[in-house]
């Protein structure tokens, strides 16, 4: 696979986010174009998804919302490229994802996508620091450099003192920082949450969120779907989703007014 | 590479640690698979090691043929009309040795001998040994080794000359502390001259499988044991006496070569039976009797190899069985490795190096059992065993071989599972 070279990342990282100058436009990295999925079931074919498309920039912070068949947890595997799509394209950096196979596929999760999901997918028998190396690992970064690498994001999302500690004897918080910071160690084009706080007490999530906020200000990518529209707020667009269609785009809370409109189809 | 293989096999040996008890269970079953083979090759290679020791020190070229006293059920008939005023008459006789010696073909010696038990001595000390009666082709035909001096020679049997080749238990017990060389010997009242010791044939196993001391014989020449004792023997026991009369009691063929045995053997047989009406000679042939052992020895090899077969069939039962739990238990994880980056190639090496953990550590401790047990029974039961490295290395290497064909499947399972229906799995 060609995997098309991205820039430095950092570079833009400094230009982007909030304080991104008014009419500079960042490089979109994600594109979605036209997707459709359907299932069958039996004898009918469900379209899950039927007719999606948009756009993500650098250093952007989306939102998907929508209530539960709107066709959310379909789009999400479509964008963590966990699963392909019917019809339609699907750009991460640049490749189609809906042309590649299951080995490039999972390359292109390793190097391109962060996960963080709601019950935090934590390897039990793993350490701190062995969890967050699971990414590196499999992109064959030498033990050494993912041990390093490990560290510096553990000590980044403030577990720096409990890297030897086994999941189950940290907090919910704890094991969503560990989580977090497993999404962030192989240095991804994205960040996919999926309702990144819906284990977690409301103080928890707001440090959880707080957490994200500010990876965003470091020019870093984020989507997350969530249902509760406060913790959408936070994103600088909500996408809403309803019957496996776009129902509207509009700006979140975040949204650095007069930057840019994404386009509607 | 080397280092991702590295860090599979210690993330798999990890996993397994993880759950201890239920890892040792699994592995019993190609444990006791492997160390059952391996204990039961080497006891019966050491079995089978030890007969065929025995049948070799007979010579294989060689066909012997032995007195037998006949049955009571033959004496009754038969045997009745042999019986005269001196006792029982049976036996091989010098007309049997002639007629071999003269009509079969493929034969490369013939030898008679005559064997009685005397009472033997030096001054004070005695012993009762075998006294047997042979020409110098005795040589020949059996495994013995001169220690010093000579042999029997045939002039020894033209001159009847009263002179003695004794074994080593003989010379102990008779001569512990001198030369026996030219000393005389008392032998049922004879006076024999020492020409020549024999080296100890006995070693580790010191009874022969007739059971008689190998070391504990003198041999003079037949022609003067003709002369000087004659052809009856007389035997005591519990009250009575009996008296038999046997000219020869063992006649050794040689064949030319390995080739010939079985006709030499064949014709040695149909001579016998002609010559002898009653049932009181039985021809032994080592190579038959070696081709019997090799014939029992591929059999319990056959029957090892079905036992071994089916006992590692359902040790890698048991161990795909676990695996294939495992893998349902572990779906979670597997989905978040897939997400993570992990593709389908190393979902199956981290289940085949589980599986091939489990397998080849059952291996190793069966091994170690399997080679323990042999000592064992050889300490406490007085058998010979032999372990054989290459059966050990086959066992071990089916156990290996176990957890590849079962773990196989276990982990296309784990890889072949969508991201999606794994990450969603409770």
């Amino acid at each position: 696979m060609a995997v098309s070279e991205l820039g430095d990342r950092t570079d833009n990282a400094a230009s982007a986010g909030g304080s991104a100058p008014h009419g500079e436009e960042r490089p979109v990295i994600l594109e979605a174009r036209d997707i459709r999925r359907s299932y069958r079931m039996g004898d009918t074919v469900v379209h899950a998804l039927d007719g999606v498309s948009f756009q993500v920039r650098q250093g952007d912070y989306w939102a998907i919302m929508g209530q539960s068949g709107s066709g959310k947890s379909t789009l999400l595997n479509l964008l963590g490229c966990l699963d392909r799509p019917t019809e339609g394209a699907y750009l991460l950096g640049g490749d189609d994802v809906a042309q590649l196979d299951d080995d490039d596929l999972a390359e292109i999760r390793g190097q391109r996508l962060g996960f963080i999901f709601q019950s935090f997918n934590l390897i039990l028998q793993l350490t701190v620091l062995e969890n967050i190396e699971v990414p590196l690992f499999y992109q064959g970064i030498p033990a050494r450099e993912a041990r390093e690498r490990a560290q510096r994001y553990a000590e980044l999302v403030g577990l720096g003192g409990r890297t030897h500690h086994r999941p189950l004897e940290l907090s919910g918080g704890q094991q969503q920082r560990v989580a977090i910071a497993r999404a962030l160690v192989n240095e991804p084009l994205v960040i996919l949450a999926d309702e990144a706080t819906g284990n977690l007490d409301s103080a928890t999530g707001r440090e959880i969120l707080g957490l994200l906020d500010q990876l965003h200000l470091q020019g870093r990518t984020i989507i997350m779907v969530t249902h509760d529209p406060n913790i959408a707020n936070r994103a600088e667009w909500v996408l809403r989703l309803k019957d496996g269609k776009i129902d509207r785009i509009e700006p979140g809370g975040k949204h650095p007014e007069g930057v840019r409109t994404p386009e509607r189809h | 590479m080397f280092t991702t293989f590295l860090r599979t096999v210690a993330l798999g040996v990890r996993s397994l640690l993880l759950h201890k008890l239920r890892s040792f269970l699994t592995m019993l079953g190609i444990l006791f698979g492997v160390a059952s083979v391996v204990a039961m090759l080497a006891i019966g290679e050491g079995a089978s090691e030890e007969a065929q020791a025995k049948f070799l020190e007979l010579g294989s070229t060689n066909v012997i043929a032995r007195s037998r006293k006949p049955s009571a059920d033959s004496d009754s008939s038969a045997g009745m009309a042999a019986r005269n005023a001196r006792g029982v008459i049976y036996g091989l006789t010098f007309k049997d040795l002639d007629v071999i010696r003269g009509t079969i073909s493929g034969v490369e010696r013939v030898v008679g001998v005559r064997s009685v038990l005397k009472p033997t001595a030096h001054g004070s000390r005695n012993v009762e040994a075998r006294l047997s009666g042979t020409t110098e082709d005795f040589l020949d035909v059996a495994r013995v080794e001169i220690d010093r001096g000579r042999f029997l020679t045939t002039s020894d049997n033209l001159r009847r000359a009263n002179v003695t080749v004794i074994g080593e238990e003989v010379r102990r017990q008779l001569f512990p502390f001198e030369d026996p060389i030219a000393k005389h010997i008392a032998i049922g009242g004879e006076s024999f001259e020492v020409v020549g010791t024999m080296r100890s044939r006995g070693g580790a196993s010191e009874k022969n499988f007739e059971g008689s001391d190998e070391d504990k014989v003198c041999f003079i020449p037949l022609a003067t044991m003709e002369t000087r004792f004659g052809f009856i023997d007389m035997q005591r026991s519990a009250g009575s006496r009996s008296t038999e009369q046997v000219e020869l009691h063992e006649v050794r063929v040689r064949a030319l070569s390995l080739d010939a045995v079985p006709d030499v053997a064949q014709a040695v047989r149909d001579v016998l039976k002609r010559l002898h009406e009653k049932d009181d000679v039985e021809v032994i042939v080592p190579l038959e009797l070696l081709r019997t052992v090799e014939e029992q020895k591929r059999i319990w090899k056959a029957v090892l190899a079905a036992i071994a077969g089916i006992s590692l069939l359902v040790g890698g039962i048991g161990v795909m069985n676990v695996m294939l739990a495992t893998v349902t238990e572990r779906t979670r994880e597997i989905g978040v490795r897939r997400a993570l980056g992990a593709k389908k190639r190393h979902v199956i090496s981290q289940f085949l190096v589980e599986t091939l953990g489990l397998s080849t550590a059952g291996g190793a401790i069966g091994v170690f059992l399997g080679i323990a047990i042999p000592f064992v029974v050889e300490h406490y039961a007085d058998m010979k065993t032999v372990v054989r490295w290459d059966a050990v290395g086959l066992a071990f290497g089916i156990s290996a071989l176990v957890g590849v064909v079962f773990g196989l499947y276990p982990a296309m399972r784990a890889a072949s599972m969508d991201p999606v229906e794994a990450l969603r799995h409770e």
